[in-house]
């Protein structure tokens, strides 16, 4: 994140969004979200309709991001509370999560009816090999710049996750709260040093 | 009452699952997979892959895939109590915290909190794309196309529908 955040130069936006303008934002952000609505979202909220400025969205969302669950959905709570409390929250949720949910259904309840025909069977098939591919070009860029942050013991935990939940297929919930305690304490104790 | 204790099933397991998805829906996948083919025995290794991929294609978050993973397993009323399992814990907790989250802005220990929990979730993706890639990837052309895809996808700004599209027809054609 660029260390910019703290000066002014980006005067805070006065426009506060009704809870109508909320709701047909994210139905819009939702809709147009093919493989992640994270993109849409900036370019709706920050670019077209200026509710947020570039270092807010990325405050928010990095808020978003810590929380554990869908991080999207995280940020669609956030969003609409910073700017009509619960009753905004509640719209951009519903406003996010709806849409794709009914259009989901229609497709399970497809699913259950056709999933078993040889070609569309086969279709899904090369369609997951696709996603995992994308996902692994995800990860890569993710993991970057850890790597290239030179001697941080960031990796060591990304490898730890990965390895006991990956291959070892261990529960997730144990392997977390053995790996975030001791992840955030090196964290915590790496930057004190490096602050010194 | 065969029905109700499906629900609670589903409510449980996501809510819990939900705690612990560092790094989003699809850092969570590994342990949606331990859970619905491994342990509970819902669906088949293909069937998850299959949801997966629906899900990915699907406009939306992508935490949709637990929709239709509760459809599956129970119906209308699945899908909904997954969802809602799903999200709801953490949207509680985004709603408290949301507004106080500001004040800490230079605290240390929010710095250490995000430095302690990035690489944790990197390592849940990669864990993710490994579990998917392991289920879909039966034969040499599917393993082809999760490297084509992968490959494009870092070095290009294709957008991956494209590449989603192309790999549907090859399945469809029968190539896969």
């Amino acid at each position: 994140m660029p260390g910019t955040s703290d000066t002014p130069s980006t005067p805070s936006i006065t426009v506060t969004p009704t809870l109508t303008e909320i709701l047909v934002a994210f139905v819009t952000m939702s809709l147009s979200g093919f493989g992640g609505v994270l993109p849409f979202a900036r370019r709706t909220l920050v670019e077209e309709r200026r509710w947020m400025t570039s270092e807010e969205f990325n405050d928010a969302f990095a808020l978003s991001q810590f929380l554990p669950g869908p991080n999207i959905v995280n940020f669609s709570v956030v969003f609409g509370a910073r700017f009509r409390g619960l009753a905004g929250a509640a719209v951009a949720l519903f406003g996010l999560v709806t849409p794709p949910l009914l259009i989901v259904i229609v497709i399970g309840i497809l699913y259950a009816r056709y999933g078993e025909i040889a070609a569309l069977a086969r279709a899904l098939t090369a369609l997951g090999a696709a996603a995992a591919g994308l996902i692994i070009a995800t990860v890569i860029k993710m993991a970057l710049p850890l790597v290239e942050e030179g001697l941080s013991p960031a990796p060591v935990f990304a490898l730890l996750a990965f390895a006991a939940v990956g291959i070892m297929r261990w529960p997730m919930h144990w392997v977390l709260l053995a790996l975030v305690p001791l992840s955030i304490g090196v964290a915590f104790f790496v930057h004190r040093g490096r602050r010194a | 009452m065969n029905n109700d204790n499906i629900l609670w099933t589903l409510a449980g397991h996501f809510a819990l699952l939900s705690l612990f998805a560092i790094g989003g829906a699809n850092a969570a996948i590994p342990e949606m997979h331990r859970l619905a083919v491994d342990v509970m025995g819902w669906m088949t290794d293909r069937q998850f892959t299959d949801m997966f991929a629906i899900a990915q294609v699907t406009p939306g978050p992508n935490v949709i895939v637990v929709t239709l993973i509760g459809y599956h397993v129970a119906g209308l009323p699945g899908a909904l109590v997954a969802t809602l399992a799903m999200c709801g814990p953490t949207c509680l907790a985004a709603y408290w915290i949301g507004g106080t989250w500001e004040r800490f802005k230079q605290a240390r220990w929010r710095t250490a909190l995000q430095a302690g929990m990035v690489p944790i979730g990197i390592g849940l993706m990669a864990a993710s794309a490994f579990v998917v890639a392991r289920a879909a990837d039966h034969n040499l052309v599917a393993a082809a196309i999760t490297l084509a895809t992968a490959c494009i996808t870092f070095w290009t700004k294709l957008n991956p529908l494209w590449l989603l599209g192309a790999a549907a027809l090859m399945g469809l054609a029968g190539l896969v």
